[in-house]
């Protein structure tokens, strides 16, 4: 007996072993352990042993049962493996095939510079503020220090209505609408389209984009614009980059600047993009003029602010190395795509 | 402003390299542009004398010429110039010269006869025959003064000469002068500025006799010097002279128009000479014009004056349109010999509005309509009369008149040292402050803290001016940076701008693209959209000085932004393309301003785009917001819209704007030839209706649903959003979903008919739905739309 069990526990390994799939696998389990399987008739030939040696053989079919049933379980548990794998193998895709279309649209490249400038003065605390495009020639010019007889009132520069009526030049109107209408301090930063009677060409719209702010509070300095206007370079440009303040005129600020930013190709040892100057103007700043400040009702004697402007057609295009400006007005979504 | 190097160092001593020195000139607010070397390029020409002329053997236009180049030392030439003889002095290119347009000369053989150089034309130097008007037209240049063989050429033309050119701001009318950008170096590097010496001798002083000034317009002529001068030979200016006009760009003409070239240059200040026995009654009238009057200018120009234009008049008739341009009538010929020096002050503005009628701009009304010094005159004047005498023997000067009924004083402004220390930033000592005001040659007067400025300096008034000039010449860049510490702000977007992004994003995620168009446009664009004639749309705000017709009028639609750029995609051929752009519209109010309003435009075309494309983004977009009571009902009156796909968009009862497809001739017009769906909708009521405020959490079904599909065919031009009305007046409380999803038309259903089947849902928030309660909806939404819609039910 003992030796019968042996011998169906070497066949039965076996055979276990040499199972390759799961339907033969599943007759070798029936033909084993089913009820009418070998070893179960082995078991059921017990009765007929003698008492004494019943436990023993007993023992031996248990282990010989248990054997053969770890070799099924673990069998199965390979075959069923290698089944997956082959499921999987034969589920191979080719992967180098373009993803399916989904729905993307984009922001236009100038909101996109639009946003992040607002983003980057937003964190310091500026609000921003939408503002007219047909302004009065008061808030376009004479409120801003620019009096009749001044030459940027010329017609060459500015869309006219009627001798009063203008379409903003510059978004400095925000300046004083928010001057006259809130509570000191502001800071704000104010986008917006602008117009200028310039012909279409690469580097001219008569219609583009400007982002304006102002900071008007007691003991504002000089040298805090210069420190904002670094802080926002850093952010918008690089940590790299370095200004630099050039004097200049502008009717609303005094003392005012042109300043110029590090080339963003170069960083400063002279390229094409900078015409090997390795500086290139971005933007216009100053204190506001004390008339700018009382003609808005502001106390000039107690109250300083600085105020900066910067052309968004300009920075776009150098942030992404554009060299025509018709492309944003174009709307060619294959240019709208690349942003 | 072109200012030569070597001329500026007349009146200061700048021993810096020429790059230190335009940085910091840029940096004191002198911006430098450009740095240029005139013939940089020009090499290896020199003085050379034609010693012997013989014929080329082989060639009958070529001509054999011995050289001597200095130093007794001779080449060879062959030229087929003709020009030139036995005996002139001509410039050479010598063997590895280099010309004008990068032009190389190397020795060569010219019909085998070597040649070891060539004879230069002033064009060959870079110039062209106007700037040079003794040289021959197409000829070689041909040198009429005593020359030194073998030297070379470029100091003769001015060549060799480092020019800058500087960017003059509009308040700094005094730096458009030679003078001017020399007290600035002065300021900027803290040297001693020379003014040029000006000592005119001896003069009888009777001009009073001579001529009769009289201003008649005080405002506009705030001051008129003349000076007579007699016996003056007009005629060529001698070399220093032309040299230094050359140098800065201006083209030798005779010695009284060069001398006034060279004063306007030097002093910024124009003048004029006339002919001073063509001056009727010996007379200048400083008056508006009359209408009526006329000049023909010196150079031959017909202009009519009106009244609001300033001449200078003699006593008969205008000689000079003020400040702008003199007149043929009075003109310095050869033939004159006594002159009237013109030296005066013109208001800046009105010389721009008369220069701008009249059409002319001169190098004088360049220089007036800034806005000038009627103190510098006098010296400009004297200067004049310095150099005539310099450049021509024996004039006899008879002295000045000069009218100046209000003399400019200049101002007297206090400063305060800690003010200016805190508006900049800095903490400068008042020794440093008064420094710095010196070089800038304002008086100071420490004891009153008080600065005098000169008139030249119109720009200085108060105290932020003058800490912008402690600012410059200190030097921005040694400013330090701070950060501001105002009082705290919050920075922050308005809820309408807040809400525009939301409805940006809904664009984004369904793949519409953001784009920007043009403002104003063309009146044109409405006939092109097929607007109805009369269509108060049409009656656009104007623009009264637009840059064409294209551009004339501020938009009343967004339309045709919105299909010039589909138009300019689908002609690239862009297959599927869908934009959206958030920009004003303009209308004309009672009041003065327009009102500004803030559309969404959203325009596509393409591969499985249709109407219900848009209608799902602009469903997107009132989801987004949160705005639930909106109504779409059928449009089919806009004449540039398909009559049967278009539809208006009601939130609360409120139009908002339309959608839907571009009727195809107007697509036609736009060239495209494709279905084009587009809407127009206006924000401000978006952003009013939104509830996006007002959320409160519903809580999620603890319940299952029960739905049930249901078929029906129905008459064709049943609109199912009548069908879902009825389906959820009917449904009571518990429909919580109704869903269409089939629509059919065609075979095996009548003509006039449709399928159309819906899915609804039911769901109670207290319990599971039973069959009955489920039943008893639908028997009385299946009754309703048997009854009331005519609807067969399909199994």
């Amino acid at each position: 007996m003992r030796e019968k069990l042996e011998n169906i526990r070497i066949k039965a390994l076996e055979a276990i072993q040499d199972a390759t799939d799961l339907k033969t696998f599943e007759d070798l389990r029936v033909n084993y352990l089913g009820k009418k399987g070998e070893l179960t008739a082995a078991l059921r030939g017990m009765k007929d042993l003698s008492k004494e040696e019943r436990p023993v053989i007993g023992q031996v079919a248990n282990e010989v049962r248990e054997k053969v049933e770890q070799a099924l379980a673990s069998k199965k548990e390979a075959l069923e493996s290698a089944a997956q794998n082959k499921a999987l193998q034969d589920e191979i895709i080719d992967i180098t095939m373009s993803g399916k279309k989904m729905p993307v649209g984009k922001l236009h490249p100038l909101d996109q510079t639009l946003e992040e400038i607002q983003r980057i003065f937003m964190g310091m605390g500026y609000e921003v503020i939408s503002g007219r495009e047909v302004e009065t020639s008061y808030y376009n010019f004479d409120a801003l220090n620019l009096g009749p007889q001044h030459p940027a009132r010329d017609e060459q520069d500015t869309f006219y209505f009627t001798p009063d009526i203008v379409l903003r030049t510059c978004t400095s109107p925000s300046q004083v609408h928010t001057m006259e209408n809130q509570s000191l301090p502001i800071r704000m930063v104010a986008p917006g389209k602008v117009y200028r009677s310039d012909e279409v060409d690469a580097t001219h719209s008569p219609v583009f984009h400007q982002i304006e702010g102002l900071v008007i509070d007691e003991n504002i300095t000089f040298g805090d614009l210069k420190g904002v206007l670094l802080e926002f370079a850093k952010r918008f440009f690089g940590d790299k980059v370095t200004l630099k303040f050039r004097p200049h005129y502008f009717p609303f600020t005094e003392p005012s600047a042109e300043v110029d930013v590090s080339c963003v190709m170069c960083e400063g040892s002279g390229c094409s993009v900078c015409k090997q100057e390795g500086f290139i103007e971005v933007l216009g700043c100053g204190m506001v003029h004390p008339k700018v400040l009382e003609m808005a009702g502001i106390d000039s004697t107690k109250y300083q602010g600085f105020a900066f402007g910067m052309g968004v057609e300009r920075l776009t295009m150098l942030k992404y190395n554009i060299n025509d400006l018709r492309l944003f007005y174009e709307n060619d979504v294959r240019f709208l795509d690349q942003f | 402003m072109n200012v030569p190097m070597s001329w500026l160092r007349q009146y200061v001593t700048l021993d810096m390299d020429i790059k230190t020195y335009a940085d910091k000139m840029t940096l004191s607010g002198s911006k430098v542009e450009k740095i240029e070397e005139l013939g940089k390029e020009i090499t290896n020409v020199v003085v050379g004398k034609i010693e012997k002329v013989e014929q080329h053997p082989d060639a009958d236009k070529l001509r054999i010429m011995q050289v001597n180049i200095g130093a007794n030392e001779k080449i060879q030439i062959i030229t087929a110039a003709k020009n030139v003889e036995l005996g002139d002095v001509v410039p050479v290119a010598l063997d590895g010269a280099t010309l004008a347009n990068d032009l190389k000369i190397k020795n060569s053989k010219l019909r085998g006869v070597p040649s070891q150089g060539m004879f230069c034309s002033v064009e060959e130097l870079g110039f062209t025959q106007e700037q040079f008007p003794d040289a021959p037209e197409d000829g070689i240049y041909i040198f009429k003064q005593e020359m030194i063989l073998g030297e070379d050429v470029k100091p003769y033309f001015g060549l060799g000469e480092e020019v800058i050119e500087y960017e003059i701001t509009a308040n700094r009318p005094d730096c458009f002068s030679i003078l001017g950008i020399a007290k600035e170096a002065s300021a900027t590097f803290g040297v001693p500025f020379n003014f040029p010496e000006i000592e005119v001798g001896e003069c009888s002083d009777d001009a009073n006799s001579l001529v009769k000034i009289n201003i008649q317009n005080e405002e506009l002529c705030p001051r008129y010097s003349g000076r007579v001068i007699e016996n003056v030979k007009v005629g060529p200016s001698p070399k220093w002279l032309q040299d230094r006009l050359l140098s800065a760009g201006l083209r030798p003409i005779n010695n009284i128009v060069d001398i006034t070239n060279f004063v306007l240059l030097e002093f910024g200040q124009p003048m004029h000479a006339f002919d001073y026995d063509k001056l009727s009654g010996r007379e200048i009238n400083v008056r508006n014009a009359k209408d009526g009057e006329f000049l023909v200018t010196l150079l031959g120009e017909h202009i009519n004056l009106d009244d609001s234009m300033l001449v200078v008049a003699d006593a008969e008739k205008p000689v000079a349109i003020a400040g702008i341009m003199g007149g043929e009538n009075s003109k310095v010929t050869e033939e004159t010999t006594t002159i009237l020096f013109e030296c005066a002050n013109f208001d800046g503005f009105n010389v721009r509005q008369t220069s701008k009628k009249t059409n002319i701009m001169s190098d004088s009304s360049k220089k007036f309509v800034k806005g000038l010094d009627p103190n510098n005159v006098e010296p400009a004047l004297l200067r004049a009369v310095q150099l005539l005498k310099m450049v021509t023997d024996g004039v006899n000067d008879r002295g000045s008149v000069d009218v100046y009924p209000k003399k400019r004083e200049p101002l007297t402004i206090s400063y305060d040292v800690d003010w200016i220390n805190s508006f900049l930033g800095l903490s400068l000592g008042e020794d440093k402050m008064v420094e710095i005001f010196e070089r800038l040659e304002f008086k100071v007067d420490e004891s009153s803290k008080k600065v005098t400025i000169p008139t030249s300096r119109p720009d200085v008034t108060m105290m932020a001016d003058l800490s912008e000039e402690v600012a410059r010449i200190y030097g921005y860049d040694k400013i330090p940076l701070t950060l501001e510490r105002a009082k705290p702000t919050v920075g922050v977007k308005t809820k309408e701008q807040l809400l525009i992004e939301k409805i940006r994003n809904v664009m984004h995620s369904n793949g519409v693209y953001g784009a920007l168009t043009y403002t104003f446009e063309s009146p044109k664009v409405y006939d092109k959209l097929n607007y109805p004639e009369g269509s108060p749309a049409r009656d656009a705000l104007k623009i009264s000085n637009p840059l064409g017709e294209d551009f004339s009028i501020m938009r009343t639609t967004t339309l045709n932004g919105m299909l010039n750029a589909l138009s300019t995609n689908y002609n690239r051929r862009n297959e599927t393309v869908a934009l959206y752009e958030i920009g004003k519209v303009f209308e004309k109010t009672e009041k003065d301003l327009p009102n500004e309003i803030e559309k969404l435009t959203v325009g596509m075309y393409g591969k499985d785009i249709d109407f219900y494309s848009l209608k799902g983004v602009l469903e997107g977009v009132l989801l987004a917001l949160k705005i639930e009571k909106f109504e779409v009902k059928r449009n089919s009156t806009l004449l540039f819209m398909h009559t049967g796909r278009c539809a208006d968009l009601f939130i609360n009862n409120k139009y908002v704007g339309y959608f839907g497809e571009i009727h195809p001739q107007v697509a036609k017009n736009y060239d495209l030839d494709t279905r084009v769906y587009v809407c127009e909708i206006d924000i401000k009521p978006l952003l009013t209706y939104s509830k996006l405020d007002n959320i409160k959490y519903t809580a999620l079904p603890k319940y299952p649903s029960t739905s049930r599909d249901i078929a029906m065919l129905i008459k064709k031009d049943v609109l199912v959003g009548d069908i879902e009305k009825l389906i959820k007046q009917r449904g009571g409380k518990l429909l919580t979903s109704v869903e269409l999803f089939d629509v059919y038309e065609g075979k095996q259903i009548e003509d006039n008919q449709k399928s159309v089947a819906y899915r609804l849902v039911f769901r109670a928030n207290d319990r599971t739905l039973t069959e009955e309660d489920v039943q008893k909806f639908m028997k009385k939404i299946l009754q309703g739309l048997e009854t009331e819609m005519n609807a067969k039910l399909r199994d």
